[in-house]
């Protein structure tokens, strides 16, 4: 099984307050308000540490959850928010700079909660 | 030889809305007079102007006041459209123009859209909230539509000096925010008090069957001023800005649920 890796979207405006993370898409001013598992994955996001060792490490332990179970749960939010561009998500490291990945925040589409 | 040519007089005015100078030009008389009724309070003999638009009228042929409107940004210069008007400014000229029919709905949706632009950059926005001062201090009342904005501002009593019924212009300074009046109208229809006064609270309104203040959390605090603010530009900078300076706002500004019957006696719990 190949692992996944995230990026935080630099084009989106994050906020937390409260202990609730709030981002705003810069694009087409989309608010989303993250639940704590979605806060975890993107404070977590840093385009080097895979998805498996995130919910390893942070979701396993503060939920007590099957990890088999936190993973698949944590890879269709990892794809969610990717789809709503708050995050780049890729079977590699995405490193800081990266042109490729630079690119992939101009394509897809944006839904939501919104303002 | 006969002339070919005349000259057309320009004519000037300046409108100060927020305490930032907008000189219009135009050379139609009764354009001008009609814009000295609109903003009657806002008008100033003011030599200086941050910005000054020529107004270019055009005949009347089925513009739509109610198509989107798109604000967009390229080198330098922000162009804002909407169905019965066109415009464009240059911030570093301080210059720019307005193509629109001779009424004074356009060239408000105008100047509304570049003071938010403006305020955006400064920590500052437009708010759709009803604002009023009271013993000094300002009070605004946010609200979506039907949310009791123009209710709460008839209520309002004489000791009062309403600032909007509509649309709130706020402005950071220093470690505050202050207040100002607006030509922005409501239901009501009557122009706010040209004066200021330092953000004492915002209350976000609901109808109720007592009158009554709640706190709020500040997540939820900075999603209900973030859903009420006044922002038109597709631009990933002004939109972090905004972003920003909401929760800059509900950092520093009292945040409370006002639930109110309709009647003068919610005035008791404020100011």
């Amino acid at each position: 099984m190949s692992r996944l890796y995230m990026a935080r979207n630099p084009r989106v405006a994050a906020r937390s307050l409260d202990g609730e993370m709030m981002i705003m898409s810069s694009r087409d001013s989309t608010l989303f308000t993250l639940n704590r598992t979605a806060t975890i994955l993107w404070q977590s996001a840093d385009g080097t540490t895979p998805l498996d060792e995130i919910v390893e490490h942070r979701i396993v332990p503060e939920f007590e959850v099957d990890p088999a179970a936190a993973l698949q749960d944590a890879e269709t939010l990892a794809r969610e928010l990717a789809s709503h561009e708050i995050l780049q998500i890729s079977e590699q490291p995405i490193l800081p700079r990266n042109p490729v990945a630079g690119e992939s925040w101009a394509k897809g589409s944006t839904t939501g909660e919104s303002r | 030889m006969p002339e070919l040519a005349t000259d057309v007089e320009r004519l000037t005015l300046v409108i100060e809305i927020g305490g930032m100078p907008v000189r219009v030009h135009t050379t139609d008389p009764r354009f001008l007079a009609m814009l000295q009724d609109r903003y009657a309070g806002f008008v100033t003999s003011s030599e200086h102007a941050e910005i000054t638009f020529d107004v270019d009228l055009t005949p009347p042929q089925g513009a739509d006041p109610d198509a989107p409107v798109r604000v967009t940004h390229h080198k330098g210069r922000w162009t804002l459209e909407r169905g019965d008007f066109r415009a464009e400014w240059q911030p570093a000229s301080r210059t720019g123009w307005i193509r629109q029919t001779a009424n004074p709905y356009s060239i408000d949706a105008v100047l509304r859209i570049v003071h938010t632009l403006v305020l955006a950059r400064q920590g500052g926005f437009l708010l759709h909230s009803a604002s009023a001062i009271r013993n000094g201090k300002a009070f605004l009342f946010a609200g979506v539509s039907e949310a009791g904005k123009t209710t709460i501002s008839r209520l309002a009593p004489p000791d009062a000096t309403l600032l909007t019924d509509e649309i709130s212009y706020v402005r950071k300074q220093d470690s505050g925010y202050i207040a100002f009046g607006t030509p922005f109208t409501g239901e009501l229809a009557k122009l706010g008090e040209n004066v200021s006064a330092p953000v004492a609270a915002l209350y976000l309104l609901a109808k109720g069957k007592e009158n009554r203040i709640d706190p709020i959390p500040p997540g939820e605090a900075a999603r209900s001023l973030l859903a009420n603010l006044l922002f038109f530009a597709e631009d990933e900078d002004l939109v972090q800005a905004i972003f920003h300076s909401a929760f800059e706002f509900v950092s520093r500004v009292p945040v409370s649920r006002l639930t109110f019957v309709p009647d003068a006696r919610v005035w008791e719990l404020i100011g």
